[in-house]
């Protein structure tokens, strides 16, 4: 690899650190982390497609609450590097090292939660040193801490990203190499069936009697190959439209006088 | 009356863009209260002047607060309305303050999270994750950018929507529209997800169930086809015809076919069903993960899948 591509592999890898805890513009996410670090090497295609299977997968994967979610950021950037150190090293053709990487994905997704958790106990003595600066309305240095805060956590990807750069690649394509095919192959495997792990993570979330339906719905109309993802968003916005009116109405004409006058109260109601 | 010192659009602006930074110092012990802080500050700038009262705002915004990150806007919007009032000499003391945020952060911490990242993300990522499967920048791109525009559009307007309505929207977080709003997005989560199970859970048994020597003519005879472009359009109008069993003499049957002709996807379904028991009964989802890579790995070996 180039010196130009480890800067910019380590740049990428900061900007995911950093989004795996701000979760705003989303560069943690597979798809954009794949794809950037794809295009800084001068493999764009590759990290566009490992982008999309790890995005598949980590649908579901988001920190609520006490539920600890792997960590996108350094799978993402990880399997990412360790695909195009394969690619680079000659030997390996390009759906064996998309394969390897997804797999190589979950272990590093651990990793990074385990990195995350640091990093947010190191956080603590930080927000104390800014309770010492409001003493003394002191802004620049709150703002100080809460920078030194966010950085801290786009070195946690950016250093095992730069420590992987510079590992051969000849070393990386050859370990790539000596993997018998019925572990690459079995992988793929499972690659394919895991996604079913983040679906059922959404679906604990949010199922309740009422919308179980509308999950039998969808999974019976996506067998109808011509109707793409949008297609089924339009249909699955009407549907929510369609019946959140239709309740609406049901409730304003039974019972006679429309409601207690109560509106918090009905909600509770419904949720009874 | 005397000179009444209030927010400009600049002021609220940059603390919609600071507000981004919020979960930056996500600690354990007062979780986002450092980035909380971080985001009000242009605010207490301008309504503060002198530094006891800045000493003590700054202070009062560093108490706990968590939410999902976006959803925080209107919160924001809210305290923004409330000190600006304070600085003009209303009677509001800093329990009032933080009651708002505290109040306000646990219902809408229940939407935004359903919202955003089980409604909205999923559908934009497996959108455009579909795309990149084949190698397409458009799909990164498009999730990227229509994330990011819906994102901040949310932060900006709710923001503004809070800090016009000052307290007022505390009323109408009870008056049934978030109810809504959550229960909506859970319809399209659900919906979506039942197609994503379909279509991108893929399991496929090979093993082969039967294997039947077709009648002739119910195959395309490969010996008698001419050879040249003469040839290649017979075998296309007979493939036409007979399907693709037609390609060969033995019509191989599959399990994972017989399964298709049931419910397509039926297996993927049972998968998914399987994990919802799995991670309700608390088994961690890297555990289940790391069991299906070991079960195709198995299944690869001993030549079932």
């Amino acid at each position: 690899m180039s010196a130009i591509s480890i800067v910019l592999v380590i740049v990428v890898a900061f900007f995911a650190g950093m989004e795996g805890i701000l979760d705003e513009w989303q560069f943690h996410q597979p798809l954009v982390a794949c794809t950037l670090i794809g295009l800084v090497t001068g493999h764009p295609t590759e990290g566009i497609m490992l982008g999309g299977s790890l995005q598949m997968m980590a649908l579901g994967w988001a920190n609520v609450g006490a539920a600890v979610a792997p960590d996108a950021a350094l799978a993402s950037v990880a399997s990412a590097i360790i695909m195009v150190l394969g690619l680079q090293g000659g030997t390996t053709d390009a759906t064996k090292a998309i394969n390897t990487s997804i797999a190589v994905a979950v272990p590093l997704s651990v990793a990074g939660l385990f990195l995350t958790m640091l990093c947010r106990t190191i956080a603590i003595p930080m927000v104390h040193f800014m309770d010492k600066a409001a003493e003394d309305a002191n802004f620049k240095v709150v703002e100080f801490w809460q920078i030194a805060a966010i950085c801290l956590q786009g070195v946690r990807i950016a250093i095992p990203a730069a420590a992987l750069c510079v590992i051969p690649a000849k070393a990386v394509t050859s370990a790539l190499n000596a993997m018998p095919a019925w572990l690459s192959g079995g992988m793929a495997v499972g690659g394919g069936m895991v996604a079913a792990v983040g679906y059922a993570m959404v679906i604990n979330m949010m199922a309740t009697k009422e919308v179980w339906p509308f999950f039998a719905i969808g999974f019976v109309l996506a067998a109808i190959k011509e109707l793409t993802l949008i297609a089924l968003g339009v249909i699955g916005v009407s549907l929510a439209l369609i019946y959140l009116g239709l309740k609406e109405s049901a409730k304003n004409s039974g019972g006679g006088n429309g409601g207690s006058g109560d509106p918090l109260g009905d909600i509770l109601n419904d949720y009874e | 009356m005397a000179d009444k010192i209030q927010l400009t659009k600049h002021d609220r602006f940059s603390v919609a863009w600071r507000h981004q930074f919020l979960q930056g110092s996500w600690n354990y012990e007062r979780m986002q209260n450092g980035g909380w802080c971080y985001s009000i500050i242009p605010a207490i700038k301008r309504l503060y002047p002198k530094k006891e009262d800045q000493v003590a705002a700054l202070k009062r915004h560093l108490e706990f607060y968590n939410t999902h990150p976006y959803v925080s806007a209107p919160v924001m919007g809210v305290t923004l309305a409330l000190e600006e009032e304070r600085a003009n000499g209303a009677p509001i003391d800093d329990t009032a303050i933080n009651g708002v945020k505290v109040g306000m952060m646990g219902p809408l911490a229940g939407v935004g999270d359903p919202v955003f990242w089980f409604t909205a993300r999923p559908i934009l990522g497996a959108l455009g994750a579909s795309m990149a499967l084949s190698g397409s920048i458009v799909g990164p791109i498009l999730f990227f950018v229509l994330w990011n525009i819906i994102r901040f559009a949310f932060l900006w307007y709710t923001q503004e929507f809070g800090y016009k309505v000052g307290t007022e929207i505390t009323k109408d977080l009870s008056g049934g529209l978030l109810g809504k709003i959550t229960s909506g997005a859970s319809i399209l989560g659900m919906f979506i997800i039942g197609a994503l199970v379909q279509r991108w859970v893929s399991i496929s048994f090979t093993p082969v169930v039967s294997k039947v020597t077709q009648q002739p003519g119910a195959y395309i005879d490969w010996a008698k086809i001419p050879s040249g472009t003469a040839g290649i359009k017979q075998a296309l109008s007979q493939y036409a015809s007979l399907g693709a069993t037609g390609l060969d003499k033995v019509k191989v049957t599959t399990l994972q076919g017989n399964l298709d002709q049931l419910i397509p996807g039926l297996a993927a379904l049972l998968l998914t069903l399987l994990c919802c028991k799995l991670l309700k009964n608390k088994v961690s989802p890297i555990v289940i993960i790391l069991a299906l890579f070991a079960v195709g790995i198995i299944g690869r070996v001993l030549g079932f899948m």
